[in-house]
Order: C-alpha cells, then sequence, then structure tokens
C-alpha cells in the first residue's frame, strides 16, 4: 500500500498495518510523538489497535523536551 | 492595513498560554504588544536566577510566581491586554475548562511529555482550536533549521524538531525567543484571519 507520510509518499508492502507496526517497520524510536491520520489526532494509547490503510495521510511529529 | 486597525481587531480575540517559562513569557509579551485581547496564562512554577538566561522575568522577579510576575510584566508593556492567571498544574481533565473561550492555544511546556499531553488534549476535547506547539529549540546557532511546519488548519509546529535539552545542549534566550516570536508570529496570522 501506498500512504503520504508527512507529505511524502511511502509504499509498503503490507496491505494494511497498525500505527504500532509502521513505527516498527520504519525504525521511528523517538518515544514522544504525535501522530495525525487523515488530520485525525490518534491517542498514544491507541497506536496498536488503529490502523493504516492504503491512502491515508500519515502526519507525525516529534515531540522535543526544552521550552 | 494599519497598526491602529490590526490592534482593533486583534483585542476581539483570547489566547491561551500552557505555561509560562522561555517560550510562555516571551510569546505573551508579543502578542500582548500586537493587541491581543485577552491572554489566558497557566503555569504553577516560581521564578529562578536559571531562568533568566531565557525567560521574560527580571532579577527583582526572583521568588515570585511566574502567573503574577508575567501578568505584571504584559501589563507594563501594554496595560489594554487583558490577563487572566491560573496556577495549576495542567492535565487532560482541567485543560478544556481552563483554555475555554480561546480562539488560540500555545504549547509553551519545557518537557516533552506534557506537550505531547496538552496536544492530545486539544486535539481531541477542543475539536477545532488550533494548537501552535514548540519542539527542538535548545542550543545556540543554527537559526536556518528552526522552522515553523503547518500539519493542517488545528496544528502548527516551531521549531528544528530535532534539538532535545539537555545539560550540555542548555536552552538559551535567542532560539528560545526565536521560537516563541514564531508561534506569536503564527498566532497573529491565524487571529487577522478570523471574523
Amino acid at each position: 500500500m501506498k500512504i503520504m507520510l508527512n507529505d511524502r509518499e511511502e509504499e509498503f508492502r503490507e496491505e494494511q498495518m497498525s500505527i504500532s507496526e509502521m513505527l516498527e517497520l520504519k525504525k521511528f524510536s523517538f518515544r514522544m510523538r504525535i501522530i495525525k491520520i487523515n488530520d485525525i489526532l490518534i491517542a498514544k494509547d491507541k497506536y496498536d489497535s488503529t490502523i493504516i490503510h492504503d491512502g491515508d495521510k500519515v502526519n507525525m511529529l516529534y515531540l522535543m523536551s526544552g521550552g | 492595513m494599519r497598526f491602529s486597525e490590526i490592534k482593533t481587531h486583534l483585542r476581539k480575540f483570547r489566547v491561551g498560554i500552557a505555561g509560562a517559562g522561555g517560550l510562555g513569557s516571551n510569546c505573551a509579551v508579543a502578542l500582548a504588544k500586537c493587541g491581543v485581547g485577552t491572554l489566558v496564562i497557566s503555569d504553577f512554577d516560581t521564578i529562578e536566577e536559571s531562568n533568566l538566561n531565557r525567560q521574560y522575568y527580571f532579577t527583582d522577579q526572583i521568588g515570585m510566581l511566574k502567573t503574577i510576575a508575567l501578568k505584571e510584566n504584559v501589563a507594563r508593556t501594554n496595560p489594554e491586554v487583558f490577563v487572566i492567571i491560573y496556577q495549576k498544574r495542567l492535565d487532560s481533565h482541567n485543560i478544556p475548562e481552563i483554555f475555554s473561550g480561546c480562539n488560540v492555544i500555545v504549547e509553551a511546556f519545557d518537557s516533552a511529555e506534557m506537550k505531547q499531553m496538552l496536544i492530545e488534549t486539544v486535539q481531541l476535547k477542543m475539536a477545532g482550536i488550533p494548537v501552535v506547539a514548540a519542539s527542538g529549540l535548545a542550543g545556540w546557532g543554527k537559526s536556518e533549521a528552526i522552522k515553523q511546519r503547518k500539519i493542517d488548519d488545528t496544528l502548527y509546529i516551531c521549531g528544528d524538531e530535532s534539538s532535545e535539552a539537555s545539560e550540555d545542549l542548555p536552552t538559551l534566550a535567542p532560539r528560545v525567543g526565536i521560537v516563541a516570536n514564531m508561534q506569536a508570529n503564527i498566532v497573529v496570522e491565524i487571529l487577522m484571519k478570523m471574523k
């Protein structure tokens, strides 16, 4: 499937995957992040149960301490 | 558009500022100078000497609550701004109450956990209210790495999204000031488009 990840097209062999699976596949390691799928924020306790589908727009941002 | 017209327009709006540290204090002062009508500021901390390397406070304010000192500093720069303060530790339950009626909310925390909590809470419980957040501003130099990114109409992020604060990479006035003012700039841009 193809998704738009932070405005860039990304292709995966999987036909669908959970957010947690995507984070693992992409080896994204930072702990504090925000993820939105099709402009809807997904709470961090829903990463295992939320499925990303072909054509989804996924936005992710990392939160770094400091302010 | 003349500044007098901009001020008249901005006077109608209310902006929430979550945290009154380096980001919150500098952002509040910038918004006050532009003439935003009401600022709702929440923080539970007191001013320490170590804060003065970046936060908009003065030596004679050490020991004061940040909210009270910031209200004073805003009044000294623009007495027309109405400032509402809360000495609260913000959480997912009190954020919707404290910031109810705000047209925009500025995420101005220090810790990444709190940043995430605030963004999640506003996005999930205060649908449609834009959040202007900050991530990645520790250290010095590399001004060109600091950017703003619009995720969608309700979420904006300012910073380099990579410099994490630590003992060897402290937060300092210049980069914190750039990001705080960038946040204020986005807030003004959002408000200028509002009716």
